[in-house]
């Protein structure tokens, strides 16, 4: 089960979080009240250069205080405050949620392309492994993520997420199974500018978690779905692949596809294969991962999950069902539905 | 005052109202156990192994074999086998010699292990309906994919080093012509050429009769270098270098000169009838570097074209030496468990040094992904894997893939007598000598195999269904489809593997 829904407009103009709680809400019954979520990018524009930190602190004394000293030995705390939330009669609060917005020190990351980046990442990673009472869930620019355990309505009241204005979009409903729900287990997932919603299961996750943990990521959200930011952010980002290479790495073609392929076609993805093959992603999935320039969605090879495209104008929706979109944009002009493993790719033109 | 002999092992009767008295057994069994007298087969259980050869060729069923009563007062520290060993030992002043692999009742780690299945929320997959790819490549690979980009178009820039392509991950191990027959190894190559994986030539050479297959073969370099030659070397799919072996670490390969006829010693390049001694030191490798010289040497000599393997026996400190080979060109390690099979071991040896395979494994795969090149070179586990249960428990473990060896031996008739050192095999299978070298036909041997690797196949493809995966990539070190059983904190620490129930 779980719900997902997605949308950017390619043009960069904001829309509020008002439409996709009503078309997540209408996926109800793809949840099971322990968990939803949002993230939108582009929210935070007075504070566009800096990383914002969302963190779920336990309570504001010790955890606060020692994430307060990690980051102030790594970077600056431009500006810090209480995410501001207002009391559902149907949602327990559990963590106190706070966001920081930072300017990591360039020159402590050494021996790095990308010092900012690893530097932010580094913190999250230490944060969420050696600070108990605190967790980090969204440490990108410019965007940020929103949760809780608990209906999408309750969740979208809780943070009054129609206050919000973004360009990109994506937001889920939770049906936990194979671990229980708790906040830092509701989606979306995020690391630095990534963030992912997935409905279904990784079976693979062993494998996938193993292979990014040898890579200096550690998993501690207890789910399958964290690992799928971790490894957008270490083929993607670190490796430099392309979105839809990422995907081809994730969800390759059969080998007896890759068989009929021209040589250089397939001398590519045998390498591809070869070379990514712990990131190889198996069991059912549809996942949609946005970043500040796009939103990509794709299904398990198999597609045992659903996933449906709608396109209006600039706008490009994924999701789980046709009713959420037309939910979200009745006048949406264009539905279809990917082959499994087709990367629908949304990215923003200017 | 003599020692006199120990009590007989086994116990064969016939049932005389269904002999016909064809002489198959007499004919059969190498070992001596029936001769006729006076038109009458006279049974000799003291020389019966349990090779079941006789029972298996009796037309009447006729024949019957027991396990003898202890006849000593019983003792738990002093077991019927270790007093017998004392008296042997007594009697000879010699080390004991066994075949076969570890036979002490040490737990078997696989058989506290389970895997797992989907239920609702996550759909097992049919392989008879869906695609399930058990493609496997061994050898080393990149560490990231590197490419340029013109104008949008994706030019690729990373080459692969040469793989082996596995159409399944079973492959079996090295077992030398000499150690087993030239049938046997035929039987071997023509199967793994029919499944499309590969076996291991052993340090024996290459026999001619094994040409026509050698593009499924590894060929191996002990530190004997017997048959190795330029030629040797190119006919190979791969090379191996066998530093150590799971039956007896530590220690070398010895074949007996009774076995090495004029065929075995042409195709070893060593005398006929001489003892060929494979001690266990190379005497140009004494350290990491040196066996790096090695690995380079021999791709320099076949033109970087084929992947080179490093087998090590499976022992305390694996997994800081297999990480030492990772990082020494080498494309794939071979680790083989102290239950692996061999020809013949000192039995203080077979049954005493190494480790299980399971831990091994689990502990090199730990190694490599902490130091981050895990995916960029293959595990190739051996020693004790018994069916595809373990198959799929190995490559959950982290393996890329495994050799078999006595499974292999197992398919072709061998009952696991464990007395391959002596050269009598009566199933054709260990042993040089024509008269039984000839019981085993190599097209039904290859079959026979052939029919074993398939069955794994097909079984390894129900259980990854089962578990809701369509690749082996990713049942590969995937621990989450593994739940440890009545094993030990420790165990499971060591294996990275969660209780039932957790």
């Amino acid at each position: 089960m779980c719900g997902i829904i997605g949308v950017i407009d390619r043009t960069m103009s904001r829309m509020d979080g008002s439409s996709i709680k009503e078309a997540l809400s209408l996926m109800d019954e793809r949840g099971s009240g322990e968990g939803a979520g949002y993230v939108a990018y582009g929210i935070y524009p007075d504070y566009a250069d800096c990383y914002a930190i969302h963190v779920f602190f336990d309570n504001l004394l010790e955890p606060k205080t020692r994430v307060d000293e990690i980051l102030k030995q790594w970077g600056r705390i431009v500006h810090q405050e209480e995410i501001p939330t207002y009391e559902q009669p149907g949602l327990k609060k559990e963590h106190i949620s706070w966001r920081y917005f930072f300017k990591p020190y360039t020159d402590l990351m050494i021996g790095t392309t990308d010092p900012d980046d690893d530097n932010v990442k580094h913190l999250v990673m230490h944060v969420n492994a050696n600070i108990e009472g605190a967790l980090i869930f969204s440490s990108g620019k410019n965007l940020g993520v929103f949760k809780a355990a608990g209906w999408p309505e309750d969740v979208a009241n809780y943070f009054r997420i129609e206050d919000y204005k973004g360009y990109i979009w994506l937001a889920h409903n939770r049906y936990p199974t194979n671990t229980s729900g708790w906040w830092g287990g509701a989606h979306p997932f995020n690391l630095l500018d990534w963030s992912v919603v997935h409905n279904g299961e990784i079976t693979s996750y062993g494998t996938n978690r193993r292979y990014v943990e040898g890579h200096g990521y550690q998993c501690t959200m207890l789910t399958d779905t964290e690992v799928v930011a971790y490894l957008f952010d270490l083929l993607g980002r670190r490796h430099g692949l392309p979105s839809e290479m990422v995907v081809e790495a994730l969800a390759p073609p059969f080998w007896d596809e890759i068989d009929k392929m021209p040589p250089k076609e397939e001398e590519f993805m045998r390498t591809m294969r070869l070379t990514y093959g712990p990131a190889l992603m198996n069991g059912p999935f549809a996942i949609v991962v946005a970043t500040k320039d796009g939103i990509v969605g794709f299904t398990d090879r198999i597609k045992l999950r659903p996933l449906i495209v709608g396109e209006n104008g600039s706008k490009l929706y994924l999701s789980s069902e046709e009713a959420a979109i037309r939910t979200m944009d009745p006048e949406v002009e264009k539905i279809y539905m990917p082959r499994a493993g087709e990367p629908v790719i949304g990215r923003v033109t200017e | 005052m003599s020692l006199g002999s120990v009590p007989l092992k086994y116990k064969i009767s016939i049932d005389r109202d269904q002999c016909m008295k064809c002489m198959r057994c007499v004919d059969n069994c190498s070992y001596g156990v029936y001769r006729i007298e006076d038109d009458r087969i006279i049974i000799d259980s003291r020389k019966c192994t349990a090779c079941h050869r006789c029972i298996s060729m009796c037309p009447r069923d006729a024949i019957m074999l027991k396990e003898r009563p202890v006849d000593y007062r019983s003792h738990p520290l002093w077991t019927v086998e270790a007093r017998e060993d004392v008296i042997n030992q007594a009697r000879t002043g010699k080390i004991i010699l066994a075949g076969m692999g570890n036979a002490v009742d040490y737990p078997i780690i696989f058989d506290r292990l389970v895997l797992d299945a989907c239920q609702v929320t996550n759909p097992s997959i049919d392989p008879l309906r869906e695609p399930m790819e058990l493609r496997t490549y061994i050898g080393k690979k990149p560490s990231k994919l590197e490419f340029t980009k013109n104008n949008g178009d994706i030019e690729l820039t990373t080459k692969l080093t040469p793989n082996l392509k596995l159409d399944t991950p079973i492959m079996v191990g090295h077992m030398s012509y000499g150690a087993i027959s030239l049938p046997a190894q035929l039987s071997i190559a023509k199967a793994v050429a029919k499944t499309g994986t590969f076996m291991g030539t052993g340090e024996g050479g290459m026999h001619e009769a094994i040409y026509p297959y050698q593009d499924h073969s590894i060929v191996q370099i002990a530190s004997g270098r017997f048959g190795v030659d330029i030629d040797y070397l190119e006919r190979g799919a791969a090379i191996e270098i066998k530093v150590g072996q799971g039956a007896k670490p530590g220690i070398g390969g010895h074949l007996p000169g009774e076995k090495v006829c004029a065929d075995v010693s042409c195709t070893r390049m060593i005398p006929l009838g001489s003892d060929a001694i494979s001690p266990a030191p190379h005497h140009d490798i004494y350290s990491i570097e040196d066996l790096a010289q090695l690995v380079r040497s021999l791709k320099e000599a076949t033109d970087w074209e084929k992947p080179v393997f490093v087998k090590i026996a499976a022992v305390h400190n694996v997994a800081a030496i297999a990480a030492g080979i990772a990082r020494s060109d080498a494309d794939a390690v071979v680790i083989d468990g102290f239950k692996g099979g061999t020809g013949a071991a000192p039995k203080v040896f077979r049954d005493n040094v190494g480790i299980p395979i399971e831990a091994a494994i689990a502990a090199v795969d730990q190694k490599l992904n902490d130091q981050g090149i895990r995916n960029e070179v293959s595990i190739i586990a051996s020693g004790g894997i018994r069916n595809s249960g373990d198959l799929a428990k190995s490559i959950a473990l982290g393996a890329d893939a495994i050799y078999i060896g006595t499974a292999a031996l197992i398919a072709l008739g061998c009952r696991v007598c464990g007395n391959c050192y002596r050269g009598l095999c009566p199933w054709g299978i260990a042993t040089q000598k024509p008269e039984l070298v000839e019981r085993i036909d190599p097209e039904v041997g290859a079959q026979n195999v052939a029919n074993l690797i398939h069955g794994w196949t097909l079984e390894l493809s129900e259980l990854m269904g089962a578990a809701g995966l369509n690749s082996i990539e990713s049942l590969r070190g995937n621990r989450e489809r593994l739940r440890g059983y009545m094993l030990d904190q420790g165990l499971l620490d060591v294996l990275k593997v969660e209780s039932v129930g957790a």
